[in-house]
């Protein structure tokens, strides 16, 4: 069978990219038409919306902060092949903390430390959530799929437990922590609705991927997670390693929930949970692990949502089919990825 | 009377023919060997019969008829049974759930007809194993037996067996011997996959030679049973390498070992006067499930020897050599070099005072084979200088320093960022051994150095081993394979249940004293 | 403390335990076969869903219930079978697939809800209860645990009837086989993907029983993402359970009673926050693991695909 002869290079690179989303946007557009929308409509107020109008861009750019922090974070667990299934506890609890923290302080502080103590604080809950979970795995090889995954329940329940019982603005009537003011949260970016937290978060992405591939620690979590049985061969400190990363990863997690309520919101509210944790699990494959690619995708998935759910609104249909294309788009790069993959496998032998 | 054919049988893999147009006869009643260097294609040719590929051209017919065997399920409906290298029994079923798998899944699993079964071919077959016990309480030997009665299971008519004495002690292999003899006179036609040249004389009616992919030739029981054995044997080398034995092979004694390429042991001049560098006193290490653990292993090594350690695989090998290493913790007892105990620490403080590692899990623990030959030579030093300063990587020198040690030790690759899991096997070693066997290696430990290698390989590694040793490393070598044992060492010591049985010099009773320390039979100090 | 032993509160409490527990049993013996077979099925959160969203659908429209939770099923294992289709046939990732999946059934649900019933919530009729003969008549136990939807009945009956599958038939040998050692399998002449495949199209149609159950009985109607999260627990619930549907039983009976706690203490007059109470399994299960710290027992072949031949 005659294979299509494709360089592989930044050609195949794009393809790869370009023929699942064609792909994606295809079966979602019947979907559309059999709602009785016109796919084409939508699709422009997607791209209109999501990345041509100043306003959506902004927004796109925000939402991608905690997003690229999640994915540093599962960067890193993954990678040293740990499954912290666990982020939106994390992510939570590190939130209420931020949130409850930052008030407080900063009648006492300048803004710069109240922020810098509350991000600090939002990434040391975090840690300190995974801690049972990672120790249970350095030690006993407890699998961390279901203790994360309780832990992630935990923390939700308790995060909301905090904000209802505890932490709750008495001057509100849906239960949240106190607001922080907007002067007081993460300054903007030149004049424009972002925060800087989207450039702290480019940073430690940028940070993560140098230390994964430049240094000892990084390649030693990358051995860990290729071939255990290397790693302890290679005397490699593994329950050590193991540890942290996990904790490492928990906390960038937790960052990434202080920054999004230092930067976004000044609150939380109670049931709030943007369930982020779940979406950047399947972000970070196909994203292959690697930082920079995880910031294109990452934009491109923003960018779909926050135009997605504009164009849901404009087109009249609710904002629930944007979870529908994300799903055919994770399945199509899916299985491109793989089809690609055993392509290779066949052309190189 | 013909059981079994294959007719020009070809099959491709990327990048090489494993067989080339080979055309076999299987008869029953008798065992036919197929012999042949490690890549000759005889596992190729079993996983054709056992369903397991399909072969790209020709034909394959049983019992006159062609057809096609397209899995394994296939095969054993036509009466196929194979015993594979690696043991495929679930590890956490028993013995009899193992020989029951298979059947129509709703219906209730039928016992009682499975133990008489088993009774009717354990008994047969004079095997002794309880059919209940689980399959992890059971020696590798008793393992090997499990699978032929799974082979045999259905239907007596052809059973295949590839390389099936690799973990048999000499006792073990002549009980399979009798056992292989019995089924012969019940009419089984009987293939037996083999690389040792003793073997195939020793059991086979019927030798034919795979060299490369083809058919070599073929000895039939006739011509076997009129060649001297001289003759016989320079037939099947002629058959296997193709050339007249060359000089440097028949200039020794007509005896089998030297013409298979064996050479005979060369005494190294090793210095017992000085003080040994590495003394091991009572070391015990942890029991655990499944596992031989060691009891009070005592032993001294002087630089420049090579100490070999022979045993059934499963008698505290595996202990010994991560405990040694420092992968394994010391339950009690002192691993002393050069007089200090450095039993306390792991494997970076061993490394660090000369102990070295060569696993005979390559691809398993060895390396990683998703990572680049590159950073596979260095993974033992993740984060030292000079490839590491202040934890970053100096990328540049460690793919320099690759290149420079794939030269020197020859290593095949396309180049030193080609993911290991791609080389050959024989390149995979060579990269362990040029790891482990560096300039600052006092003490070296080799678990099965030349296990699946071919002839070449094998020889290199045995020379690399030997270059060692006359730097003045320490080397102790695990294996299976009494043949290299006995060329390489100076001493030999017997590993059982997990003691050392007893340690004795590499003279001409050598043979006999390790075979009977290997069962048990003669203990440490007795002559 | 005397409020809580009274007749309202136990009844409370014992039916809701059910009513919220049979879908993490239904879920978790689904989760615990794709397991054994050494499928790690994270999709099924959205086999619940669309299992619940179909049960409803059908039982609307065609006023059987039967048929619902048929359709339920029935849902669950389609849901079920893009998933052997992508990771059990070919080899794609199955955390991935099982996360795109779980979303795309919980976008879709939501939209279809949405396009069908345009923002009014049609409630069903309350489904139909099998009172046990004379178990029901046994004060508290009986209005409690005795007077319940048959697919109540079933559920349990399931629980025993997989504990004698998996001691005692050669399927149970085989699932065995696939999740530790599938070479092994394979050379004994069953073909590895059948059952994997088997095992996760069960999975899909348990699951989507359970979510059918929790619309059909539990709710009485469809709300989008009404699964909350019960998916996740049968995950969890099948790790923990070491193999054994009893030990799944349990574990349902737990959560269920901790997420019926709320309910039941509103009716004996206490009011405690909701969070609090379900909170409760997961620290006490966590606690466990950290005092005993077991392993849990997993296929070692989990997550891998198979592929004949290939080492």
């Amino acid at each position: 069978m005659r294979e299509l002869r494709i360089a592989d290079g930044p050609a195949a690179g794009v393809l790869r990219v370009l023929i699942p989303v064609v792909l994606a946007l295809v079966v979602g557009g019947m979907l559309l038409l059999a709602l009785g929308k016109n796919p084409l409509d939508y699709y422009a107020f997607v791209v209109e919306r999501g990345i041509l109008r100043r306003g959506g861009l902004q927004e796109t750019l925000t939402r991608m902060a905690p997003i690229l922090l999640i994915a540093a974070g599962l960067i890193v667990a993954f990678r040293a092949g740990i499954w912290n299934l666990g982020g939106d506890g994390q992510f939570l609890l590190a939130a209420v903390t931020a949130a409850a923290l930052a008030p407080a302080l900063s009648g006492v502080l300048p803004r710069g430390a109240t922020l810098v103590l509350c991000m600090a604080a939002g990434a040391l809950v975090g840690a300190i959530w995974s801690l049972a979970p990672a120790m249970l795995k350095a030690r006993y090889g407890v699998n961390e799929i279901v203790t994360t995954l309780m832990m992630s329940f935990l923390g939700v329940s308790l995060s909301n437990v905090l904000i209802k019982l505890v932490l709750f603005d008495p001057a509100t009537t849906v239960p949240q922590t106190r607001s922080l003011p907007v002067d007081e949260r993460l300054p903007r970016l030149w004049g424009s609705t972002v925060h800087s937290g989207l450039l702290i978060a480019v940073a430690i992405l940028v940070l993560i991927h140098l230390m994964m591939t430049r240094t000892a620690f990084g390649l030693k979590l990358q051995v860990l997670g290729a071939n255990r049985a290397a790693a302890i061969h290679a005397g490699e400190r593994v329950e050590r390693l193991t540890l942290l990363a996990f904790v490492l990863s928990a906390g960038l997690i937790g960052l990434a929930g202080a920054v999004e309520v230092l930067g976004v919101w000044g609150t939380v509210r109670a049931d709030w949970n943007p369930a982020y944790g779940l979406l950047v699990v399947p972000l970070v494959f196909l994203a292959r692990l690697n930082g920079c690619a995880v910031i294109g995708f990452t934009f491109f998935f923003s960018a779909l949502m926050v135009g997605g759910e504009s164009a849901a609104h404009r087109v009249g249909i609710p904002q629930y089919y944007v979870l529908v294309l994300v799903s055919l788009l994770l399945i199509f790069l899916a299985l491109v990825e793989y089809l690609d993959q055993s392509r290779r496998k066949r052309l190189a032998a | 009377m013909v059981d079994a054919s294959l007719r020009k049988v070809t099959k491709r893999f990327p990048g090489i023919v494993a067989l080339d147009e080979v055309s076999l006869d299987f008869r029953g009643g008798e065992i036919h060997v197929l012999l042949g260097e490690n890549g000759a294609g005889k596992s190729t040719l079993l996983g054709l019969l056992a369903g397991m590929q399909q072969p790209d051209s020709g034909e394959i017919a049983i019992d006159g008829k062609p057809v096609l065997i397209d899995s394994p399920r296939r095969s054993m409906d036509l009466g196929i049974g194979a015993v594979f290298q690696q043991l495929l029994l679930v590890p956490s079923l028993s013995v009899i759930e193992n020989l029951m798998l298979g059947g129509p899944w709703w219906q209730p699993v039928k016992r009682a007809a499975a133990l008489r079964r088993f009774g009717e071919l354990a008994t047969a077959l004079a095997i002794r194993i309880d059919p209940d016990a689980p399959v992890t309480a059971l020696s590798l030997g008793e393992q090997q037996q499990v699978e032929i009665l799974r082979a045999l299971w259905r239907e007596e008519k052809m059973l295949l067996l590839d390389e099936p004495t690799s973990m048999l002690t000499p006792q073990g292999v002549a009980d399979l011997g009798r056992m292989l003899r019995r089924l012969k006179e019940k009419g089984v036609a009987l293939i037996l996959i083999t690389h040792k040249l003793l073997e195939a004389y020793e059991f086979g009616d019927r030798i034919s030679v795979l060299r490369q992919g083809r058919l070599a030739g073929e000895i039939d029981p006739e011509r076997m049973r009129s060649l001297s054995a001289g003759e016989r044997t320079a037939e099947v080398l002629r058959l296997m390498f193709g050339t007249e034995a060359n000089d440097e092979r028949t200039r020794a004694a007509p005896d089998i070992a030297a013409l298979t390429g064996r050479k005979a042991h060369r005494a190294r001049p090793v210095d017992r006067l000085k003080p040994p560098v590495l003394t091991v006193s009572a070391l015990a290490t942890e029991r655990l499930p499944g596992e031989t653990a060691l009891r009070e292993v005592t032993f001294e090594l002087w630089p420049g020897e090579v100490l070999g350690i022979a045993g059934v695989d499963g008698n505290g090998q595996k202990h010994l050599a991560e405990a040694l290493a420092g992968q394994r913790a010391v339950a009690q007892g002192r691993i002393a070099l050069d007089g200090r105990d450095v039993a306390r620490g792991r494997v970076p403080e061993r490394r660090r005072v000369g102990i070295r590692y060569v696993t005979d899990e390559r691809l398993g623990e060895g390396t990683v084979g998703t990572f680049s030959v590159a950073i596979n030579l260095l993974l033992k030093e993740i984060g030292s200088p000079p490839y590491w300063r202040r934890g970053i990587t100096d990328w540049s020198l460690v793919h320099a320093s690759a290149r420079d040690q794939i030269r020197d030790h020859d290593i095949r690759t396309p180049s030193e960022r080609t993911p290991v899991g791609k080389l050959s096997g024989g390149n995979i070693q060579k990269v362990l051994l040029a790891r482990e066997l560096g300039a600052d290696a006092r003490v070296a430990i080799l678990n099965k150095p030349t296990y699946g290698l071919d002839l070449q390989n094998q020889r290199l590694a045995l020379e690399r081993i030997d270059a060692a040793a006359a730097r003045g490393v320490a080397l102790i070598v695990i294996s299976t394979d009494l043949d290299e044992l006995l060329e390489i060492s100076d001493r030999i010591g017997v590993m059982f249940q997990g003691r050392l049985a007893g340690i004795i010099d590499n003279a001409a009773d050598a043979e006999r004293r390790i075979g009977s320390l290997m069962t048990g039979a003669e203990s440490a100090g007795s002559a | 403390m005397n409020a809580l032993l009274t007749e309202p509160f136990l009844v409370s409490l014992l039916y809701g335990a059910v009513t919220a527990g049979v879908p993490l049993l239904l879920a978790g013996l689904g989760e615990q076969m794709s397991e054994k077979a050494g499928v790690l099925n994270v999709g099924i959160e959205g086999m619940m869903l669309f299992g619940a969203y179909a049960g409803f659908v059908a039982a609307w429209y065609t006023g059987s219930f039967w048929l619902g939770f048929l359709a339920g099923g029935l849902g669950g294992a389609a849901v079920a079978f893009i998933v052997l289709l992508l990771c059990i046939r070919r080899g794609l990732n199955q955390i991935v697939i099982g996360i795109a999946v779980t979303m795309g059934c919980q976008g879709l649900t939501a939209l279809l809800h949405f396009v069908q019933f345009s923002r009014t919530y049609p409630r069903l009729a309350a489904a139909p209860v099998l009172a046990l003969p004379y178990l029901s008549r046994i004060p508290i136990l009986g209005k409690g645990l005795f007077s319940h939807s048959p697919i109540v009945y079933l559920s349990v009956f399931l629980g025993v009837v997989l504990t004698w599958v998996y001691r005692a038939t050669y399927f149970g040998l085989s699932l065995e086989a696939a999740g530790n050692k599938p070479s092994a399998l394979d050379a004994a002449g069953v073909d590895v993907i059948r059952t994997r495949s088997f095992a996760v199209l069960s999975t899909g149609f348990l699951a989507g029983l359970g979510g059918a159950y929790m619309a059909i009985v539990g709710a009485g109607l469809f709300v989008p993402f009404m699964t909350g999260g019960a998916g996740f627990i049968g995950i969890v619930l099948a790790m923990l359970a070491r193999g054994r549907p009893i030990w799944v039983l349990v574990g349902a009976v737990l959560f269920g009673v901790s997420l019926a706690m709320t309910t039941a203490l509103q009716v004996a007059g206490l009011n405690v926050p909701t969070d609090v109470v379900q909170m409760l399994p997961f620290a006490v299960v966590m606690a466990v693991l950290v005092i005993f710290a077991r392993h849990s027992m997993l296929p070692s072949a989990l997550g891998l695909p198979y592929v004949r031949g290939e080492r």
